[in-house]
């Protein structure tokens, strides 16, 4: 028998050899989401510096940190992940530090951009984009504007199954944290369990909980009042000049995407050259009137057409303000107890 | 016979019916793939736009080859393998340990499937690509080839095949002769299960492929897509897939006529 | 040839596939179980039962018993639809009998996140279904079709009844006519007929087909995530989030070890009784086709 497995898995691997598995000397693998860089980005790249780049994507977060553990990186020499990710990355020993020699375009960061909680002096990651977590609403559609994390959780009952929060763990439980005055990386015990039972109290008003098309509900007018991400509410204010964004006065997280280099990486040089190259101005200019993120990216940020911040408000938040929220943290041996409450809160009735 | 009458027209009905149940999403993604906003459930205006982008797109045309190629290889595979599986499991008196073994890969659930063959993988020093996708793919599409072939055995006549040896023929001569035919519309059902659960596996495909975009599937390009919006453009190769599909399908369907008839 | 030779050629290869391919892999992550979740998500390899404390609690009972109702009233509408589809199917000519059956499946070949989106435009508040019975004026209200239990169970049916045609297919286009014709000879009526004989005949095609959507209902994250709202969690979303959002690989390890261990169960009582249920009605059968050839030769 032992033989004959042998045999398939050889039949199997000759079948379907040179179909997969291109790791070219010199070539580098960078992991995005699907958008979150110009198309024509590695074409340029290629062309200014004759270094070859491939892009895999990756759908959450979660997907790639759970696959790089697994695989402990091998493949993959450049990452974009949020910061909590790229935070416990580091912890785990899985990625590079940043040699700042090597990325003289780190320049064209903001100082603030310099000055981030979870790696102060990007060390080991390189902020890319940046922006708050609120509400987005239609202004068409309510009798008041919100302003407050309350009129989410306790919303009035006009509201009531018109309303969506966002799924992730961290996002959600941030939500009832901020409203009751909490940091976003709260660890006492008792306090989490509060959160957990406003949340559960929420979920009563909730249309759903959503991070992926809520936008796109408050589109076709099927919810009026989302928790969102400036970014993609953005997306909604394109289609909708009613659709407005608001940092609620209790406060917002500060969410930063990074780029880091594996430790596994062959090829670090060529990877801190790729991550010199999007810190360039032009791929900062491309995020945010693309992709309607705020990078940290001064350079072009100054260099923006002033039309766009007027359509998209959100754009035009200053560093300073971003930098008095708090930015969501890996949060060690407490993560056990989100998960638990999180657990809890999506299967109450 | 049973389709004449009162209740033969009530089957031909309820299968019309459940066509129409299966197609008209398809016929909603199908319109959804000439909105002209990049919103994924929201209808915003007639738009062709996306058609051209998506034969500009690179990746999602390569991709969509590689879902094809690994669909295709690990069907071939599963359904070779899970047809001789199911033989030797239905010979067998006792069965319960195969049984065991044979629900397995169904019901452990994809991730654990996933991380523990990425990290088997990555200890042996195996390099990914589409052919670890597809090895991958094999392991859940053998269980459910050999559950489909295993219930059309289960009254199968084994004298036929005794009185094909006696009269001579070889073992060989008789499973292709005798008992492929008879076992046939089993083996057809596992493969066409086996094909269709692959094309659209994601969690499995996204951790046993290689880094880059010459194993990136569709499924695992069109959730990448979630986070800066689900486009059009995969409505737009969602409705070419089912066109081009459905026009080799009636083009087989006239040709077997044909030949039926002819 | 001989038989011990022939066993291990058919059950070689795929025993051979599964032992490499999974038993070896999924030991490995099954062991996590008995260690502990490092301080960042990676294993700290001391050894413990801490991970089977916590997974006694009642909460994970009561997502597996949410999850068993609605996969399993997806997989009994899922039977019910696709038995009559099936048949009709076999009765069909043969040489397009293959045609009708790549039909089921080929709305499939597009893609599942495409799929479910396609459903939220139908089903939403002001969505097609609610706009339809509205401009018709049947309702006034738009009915509450998604986000609920209601969405996640159609969304289940509809991606998985293909399988269950799929199976029940095979199993009914294997019938012997003429033990149809045998019965119908005797003077059955055809509703007796399908009762007594071919229903207990194609019980494991049946079965097969309803292990498929209810092992793919359990398993499944996307359709309660996105049709259901993210409102109810099962299993599937639920071990999914182990691993990944709480990058908790030992205590997902022991969630899907009593997973596993009940689903098998199950599967072996379905087994067991569809076994029982088969060897009834084969001596059934064999006893009235012995009584027809003995009528046919007085």
């Amino acid at each position: 028998m032992r033989k004959m497995t042998v045999t398939a898995v050889a039949l199997a691997a000759a079948m379907t050899c040179g179909a997969g598995a291109a790791m070219a000397e010199g070539k580098i693998v960078i992991s995005n989401w699907d958008g979150y860089m110009p198309a024509d980005l590695l074409e340029n790249f290629t062309a200014a510096t004759g270094i070859e780049a491939e892009l895999s994507v990756h759908a959450t977060n979660e997907e790639i940190m759970g696959k790089v553990v697994a695989g402990k990186g091998k493949g993959y020499d450049v990452l974009f992940v949020s910061s909590p990710f790229a935070e416990a990355l580091n912890e785990l020993g899985l990625v590079a530090k940043i040699d700042h020699a090597m990325t003289p375009n780190m320049a064209n960061l903001y100082p603030e951009a310099m000055k981030l909680d979870h790696d102060t002096g990007n060390g080991f990651s390189v902020p890319y984009a940046w922006g708050t977590t609120g509400l987005c609403y239609r202004s068409d559609m309510l009798a008041a504007a919100p302003d407050s994390w309350n009129d989410l959780l306790k919303p009035s009952s006009d509201l009531t199954g018109k309303i969506t929060m966002l799924s992730t763990d961290r996002w959600l439980m941030a939500a009832g944290l901020l409203a009751q005055g909490l940091s976003v990386n709260e660890k006492d015990a008792a306090k989490i369990e509060a959160t957990k039972n406003l949340l559960v109290d929420a979920k009563r008003g909730l249309l759903a909980y959503d991070d992926t098309t809520f936008y796109s509900k408050l589109v076709s007018g099927e919810a009026s009042l989302v928790h969102a991400w400036d970014g993609w509410c953005n997306y909604g204010i394109a289609e909708n000049a009613d659709i407005k964004y608001v940092i609620p006065k209790e406060g917002s997280d500060l969410w930063v995407d990074t780029i880091v280099v594996t430790a596994a990486s062959q090829n670090k040089e060529a990877a801190h050259k790729f991550i010199d190259y999007v810190l360039g101005k032009d791929v900062g200019i491309w995020v945010a009137s693309n992709i309607l993120y705020k990078t940290p990216n001064k350079a072009a940020m100054d260099a923006l057409d002033p039309a766009l911040t007027a359509q998209f408000p959100n754009l035009a938040m200053a560093p300073g303000d971003l930098l008095k929220f708090e930015q969501l943290r890996d949060l060690g041996a407490t993560q056990k107890s989100y998960t638990k409450a999180v657990t809890e809160i999506m299967a109450s009735q | 016979m049973l389709e004449r009458g009162a209740g033969g027209l009530l089957l031909w009905l309820h299968l019309r019916l459940i066509y129409i149940f299966l197609y008209v999403p398809i016929a909603v993604l199908m319109v959804l793939s000439f909105n002209k906003a990049g919103l994924p459930t929201a209808w915003t205006g007639f738009s062709v736009e996306w058609y051209g982008k998506l034969l500009d797109s690179g990746p999602i045309l390569g991709a969509a080859l590689n879902t094809l190629i690994v669909a295709t290889v690990s069907t071939v595979l599963a359904t070779g393998i899970g047809t001789l599986l199911a033989l030797g499991v239905e010979r067998r008196r006792r069965t319960s340990w195969l049984d065991a073994l044979l629900f397995a890969p169904m019901i452990i659930p994809d991730i654990v499937l996933a991380i523990a063959l990425l990290f088997f993988f990555t200890l042996l020093e195996f390099t990914l690509g589409l052919h670890s996708i597809i090895l991958s793919h094999v392991v859940f599409n053998i269980a459910f080839v050999c559950a489909v072939v295993r219930t059309r055995l289960r009254h199968f006549d084994y004298a036929v095949v005794e009185a094909s040896i006696d009269l001579g023929a070889s073992e060989i001569t008789t499973f292709f002769r005798v008992t492929l035919p008879i076992i046939f519309p089993g083996v057809l059902a596992g493969a066409l299960l086996a094909f269709t659960l692959s094309i659209d596996e994601f969690i499995i495909a996204f951790f046993t492929a290689g880094a880059g975009p010459s194993s990136t599937t569709l499924p695992m390009q069109i959730y990448a897509m979630i986070r800066f919006g689900v486009t059009p453009e995969i409505n737009a190769m969602a409705t070419i897939i089912m066109l081009v599909s459905f026009t080799l399908v009636f083009l087989a369907q006239r040709a077997n006529r044909e030949a039926v008839t002819g | 040839m001989q038989s011990r030779l022939k066993t291990l050629l058919l059950l070689g290869p795929g025993l051979g596939w599964l032992a490499v391919f999974m038993v070896v892999p999924c030991g490995i992550i099954f062991v996590h179980a008995f260690f502990e979740r490092g301080i960042y998500g990676g294993i700290d390899y001391s050894f413990t039962f801490e991970n089977f404390q916590r997974a006694v609690d009642p909460i994970y009972l009561t997502i597996l018993l949410n999850s068993a109702r609605i996969a399993g009233l997806a997989t009994l509408i899922a039977v019910l639809l696709a038995y009559p589809a099936a048949y009709a199917i076999t009765r069909a000519p043969r040489h397009r009998q293959v045609g009708y059956l790549i039909l089921v499946m080929l709305p499939f070949w597009s893609n599942y996140l495409v799929r479910t989106y396609a459903w939220i435009v139908m089903l939403n508040r002001e969505g097609l279904i609610n706009r339809g019975l509205r401009g018709l004026g049947v309702i006034d209200e738009p009915l509450p079709l998604l986000y609920n239990e209601f969405a996640i169970v159609t969304g289940l049916v509809y991606n998985y009844l293909p399988f269950v045609v799929l199976a029940i297919y095979a199993s009914l286009s294997r019938l012997n006519l003429e033990v149809l014709e045998a019965s119908e000879d005797l003077g059955a009526p055809a509703w007796r007929t399908f009762l007594r004989i071919t229903l207990p005949l194609t019980l494991p095609g049946v079965a097969a087909g309803a292990v498929f959507v209810f092992v793919l209902s359990v398993g499944n994250f996307i359709t309660p995530d996105l049709l259901g709202g993210g409102r109810l969690q099962m299993v599937g979303n639920l071990i999914y989030d182990q691993f990944l959002s709480a990058r908790d690989w030992p205590f997902g390890a022991t969630l899907s070890f009593f997973l596993i261990a009940v689903m098998m169960a199950l599967l072996f009582t379905q087994a067991v009784l569809v076994n029982r249920a088969q060897g009834e009605s084969r001596s059934q059968v064999e006893g009235r086709t012995a009584k027809k050839a003995g009528l046919a030769d007085a």
